[in-house]
């Protein structure tokens, strides 16, 4: 049979491709680029970049974008794409800061501050849900309507003006280092710790996976495709929520100006950390890699004095080749 | 127009089209293996075979899409070449597939002139183009479509007569229609006569697939048959006896490796209850019980609603009327959940867009319907995964062993083996299979049959659709036979062959 003839090779290529094909593989291109990136921080920026407190500025730096690129992680991989977050971070923010929630945060605990901003973030992660699963409105189309209207509800809430963090508890919550790491950094490490426990060793990390490589199959294995979709925009949420609540503690002001253009970051990170836009494969290390890798480059254009607008044009220059290797590796790995 | 049954006896004329000895091999399979055919100008010439018999594969040799391993194909009594799809429509053959290939966003006039736009310096004319198609549209009698008319507002015969003007703009000479009835209602076919007899007034050829004998006694003037990738007869009157035609087409080269049949008791339960079910635009009022240890296949041709109806009674689609119960007990209509709890399994039609998820492991494609459930309190086991896997794998002998790798690299025969294991660890008493053998290899299959008997000596009762329909007879014990949306006839299994089921879904489908 030709099955069984064919099989001996074939198992040996696996073999040899498997650490560089397979998930961890792939990230050993990040960790080159990541590498490279610094040995060109070094180089030009010297003791000033390699140094202990520069390190903690970048990670203090990329912590926002990091934790909202580990919700997006999951939504690009169940094959969908969340325009809204950096409205609905904005947004968050706004509603956590009105002066009605920093009087309940008074009386009661600054902790009403955080609950707030995490469920609005739900609550609109849910709502965009709800029109795509059940709706049927694609993914990009039903958030790009969420990002005009959550960025329009903030304007309303805050009457654009900035909403200062009165509450004391909650700003020194924020000014905490344990082990001289700040707060910031903290939170991200545990949300891509919590996305990496969810993504692979879960079931709701098996659905999105099965959801995004083959959304007919899921549904005929029996698989509620659709609650599961809704839950993912819901995740997607709940990410910008806590994104919202470390802008705050960072800034120590709601504005309704908070997070625009994020969602392009977090984006850019995640597809260059090696997911799929297609959706049916991703990686959490990825992500965390995509994200450091852009943030350690505008750090070194800052260091540098150069201009915002070279560091766009860089960024452009490696969104494309990291899909153009990517798209390498998927040939190779498929052509087998 | 030559009156059919007359054309027989015009052969004077030179073919316009002579296909000669053509072979075509697959990587492990003959697909064609010395086909001829020849069509003379200004006639009808009908194809016909069986489902595998090579018609889609000849008709791709003919339109560029395949190259043929070996044979001649005469144009105009010189030979050709026909490298690419551009170079079939140089020649003047035109291909109309079945499934309707227009642009629905473009106006008639852009699909009609697709691939060939008429431009000067990249500026198409459009005033030109509208011309010519107006032209077009009147040789074809249909004068009213307009050339600026969005394509995806016509209805099924109206694209139909977009895609024959595409055949026709080309200067077609030959036109090849494959199963152009399926998509039309009963006036709409008449139109398509209609048209066709006209464009066979002027000369042109047309080579007609279709399994209905009506139509082929309505225009056909001759017909060949094909069987197993040969040309069994040639040059036909199409007052041929039906009889004669499908004993012709049936009786196969390839020997099927059954399992016996067990037998099963008169007092086993009926576990699979459908009651009247039907689907508006697919189905009408399908009655059929299971019984455990059974095995019931579902005879029909392409088209004629078998796989609706096992997608329908999977909660898929939802029915417009009827119900379906497993062991007495209904199920939620439109919920595949509720029919997966019931313990009902689906092993789909397309393997690769339904069945799988290609990318991931084989054990994840084997317990897609089970992880959950094997998981404790939402944490996965995947230990416990790959252990049941590796049982399956043992026990249906899938090659190669190795639970880790990308199922994408696996055979057919092996993929749809995982898809079975999958049903088997969920432990289904009701198991719907879609064209199981599809894609499959003669070894693999035969496996395969095992495999289906084994689970339903099991208590699993078992439902399976096959366009081949050796394959139905000889795996079910008992039959029914499905065309155009019903159940025309039932019998067990040794009690009808393959003559009777083909002459019932052939005369038995009233266009």
């Amino acid at each position: 049979m030709s099955a069984s003839t064919a099989a001996p090779p074939a198992d040996e290529s696996t073999e040899r491709r498997s650490w560089l094909s397979g998930p961890a593989g792939r990230n050993v291109g990040l960790v080159v680029a990541l590498a490279l990136i610094c040995v060109a921080g070094v180089i030009t920026g010297g003791e000033r970049f390699a140094d202990i407190d520069n390190v903690v500025t970048i990670l203090r730096a990329a912590a926002v974008t990091g934790v909202v690129a580990i919700g997006m992680t999951f939504v690009i991989i169940s094959g969908g794409i969340d325009l809204s977050v950096g409205s609905v971070l904005g947004l968050t923010g706004v509603w956590a800061t009105t002066v009605a929630t920093q009087t309940m945060a008074e009386d009661l605990h600054w902790l009403v501050m955080v609950v707030t901003a995490l469920a609005v973030g739900v609550g609109a992660g849910l709502v965009n849900g709800v029109i795509i699963a059940y709706g049927r409105v694609v993914p990009f189309i039903a958030t790009l309507a969420m990002l005009a209207s959550a960025r329009g509800l903030a304007e309303m809430i805050s009457n654009r003006q900035t909403q200062r963090v009165d509450v004391a508890g909650f700003t020194d919550f924020f000014d905490l280092d344990p082990l001289g790491v700040p707060m910031l950094i903290w939170i991200f490490a545990l949300v891509a710790v919590a996305g990496w426990f969810l993504l692979n060793r879960t079931t709701f990390g098996r659905r999105t996976v099965a959801v995004g490589g083959n959304a007919e199959a899921a549904r005929l294995a029996g698989i509620k495709v659709k609650r599961h979709t809704l839950y993912i925009y819901g995740l997607s949420g709940l990410a910008a929520g806590i994104g919202g609540v470390m802008m705050l503690g960072r800034t120590t002001a709601g504005t309704s100006t908070n997070g625009v253009l994020l969602e392009l970051d977090v984006i850019a990170a995640v597809v260059v950390g090696g997911t799929l836009l297609a959706g049916g494969r991703g990686t959490i290390v990825g992500t965390v890699f995509g994200v450091l890798i852009f943030n350690t480059l505008t750090n070194i254009f800052v260091i540098n004095n150069m201009s915002t607008s070279a560091q766009s044009v860089a960024k452009g220059v490696i969104i494309v080749a990291a899909v153009l290797l990517q798209q390498r590796f998927a040939n190779r790995s498929r052509s087998t | 127009m030559p009156p059919s049954g007359e054309a027989a006896g015009t052969t004077a004329r030179p073919p316009l089209l002579r296909m000669e000895g053509i072979v075509k091999h697959f990587p492990g399979a003959k697909a064609l293996d010395g086909v001829d055919l020849d069509v003379l100008p200004g006639e009808v010439h009908c194809l016909l075979g069986q489902n595998g018999a090579g018609k889609s594969t000849l008709i791709k040799v003919l339109s560029g899409a395949h190259q043929p391993t070996a044979g001649r194909i005469l144009i105009d009594d010189a030979e050709v070449t026909i490298g690419h799809p551009v170079a079939a429509l140089a020649h003047g053959v035109a291909t109309m597939y079945q499934e309707l290939d227009v642009v629905d966003g473009l106006t008639v006039a852009e699909n009609i002139y697709l691939g060939h736009e008429l431009a000067t310096g990249g500026f198409t004319q459009r005033r030109e183009v509208a011309r010519r198609t107006r032209e077009i549209l009147r040789r074809l009698g249909h004068p009213e479509i307009s050339p600026h008319r969005e394509v995806g507002q016509l209805p099924a015969a109206g694209k139909q007569i977009v895609s024959m003007a595409r055949a026709l703009s080309h200067d077609a000479r030959v036109i090849v229609m494959d199963e152009p009835s399926a998509v039309l209602d009963s006036g709409e076919v008449e139109n398509l006569f209609r048209v066709v007899r006209e464009l066979t007034a002027q000369g042109v050829a047309i080579v007609y697939i279709s399994h209905r004998m009506e139509e082929i006694r309505a225009i056909g003037d001759r017909i060949t048959v094909l069987k197993d990738g040969r040309t069994v007869g040639r040059n036909l009157p199409a007052s041929t006896p039906t009889r004669e035609l499908i004993t012709l087409m049936t009786g196969r080269a390839v020997e099927y490796a059954f399992p016996r049949r067990t037998g099963v008791p008169d007092d086993a339960p009926v576990v699979l209850d459908v009651q009247g079910l039907s689907l508006v635009g697919a189905f009408e009022d399908v009655s059929l019980q299971v019984r455990a240890g059974e095995v019931v296949g579902l005879a029909g041709l392409v088209g004629s609603g078998r796989s609706e109806i096992l997608e329908t009674l999977f909660g898929a689609r939802k029915q417009s009327a009827g119900t379906v119960s497993v062991s007495g007990r209904r199920l939620r209509p439109g919920s595949v959940p509720a029919a997966v709890a019931a313990g009902v399994g689906l092993a789909p039609e397309e393997r690769k867009s339904q069945g799988l998820v290609l990318d991931e492991a084989v054990y994840r494609n084997i317990t897609l319907s089970t992880f959950a459930r094997t998981a404790k309190g939402g944490w996965l086991d995947e230990r416990a995964e790959r252990r049941v896997a590796r049982q399956q794998a043992e026990a249906l002998d899938l090659r190669p062993r190795d639970v880790d790798r990308a199922i994408r690299t696996l055979s057919g025969g092996n993929q749809q083996k995982a898809v079975l294991a999958r049903w088997l660890v969920h432990g289904c008493d009701v198991l719907l299979l879609d064209e199981p053998t599809r894609g499959v290899d003669v070894g693999a299959r035969s496996e395969l049959y095992g495999l289906v008997r084994a689970l339903a000596d099991n208590g699993t009762a078992v439902l399976v659709v096959s366009s081949e329909i050796p394959e139905v007879l000889g795996l079910a014990d008992r039959v029914h036979v499905v065309s155009d949306g019903r159940v025309v006839h039932q019998a067990p299994a040794q009690e009808i062959d393959e003559h009777r089921v083909l002459d019932l879904v052939m005369e038995g489908s009233v266009a």
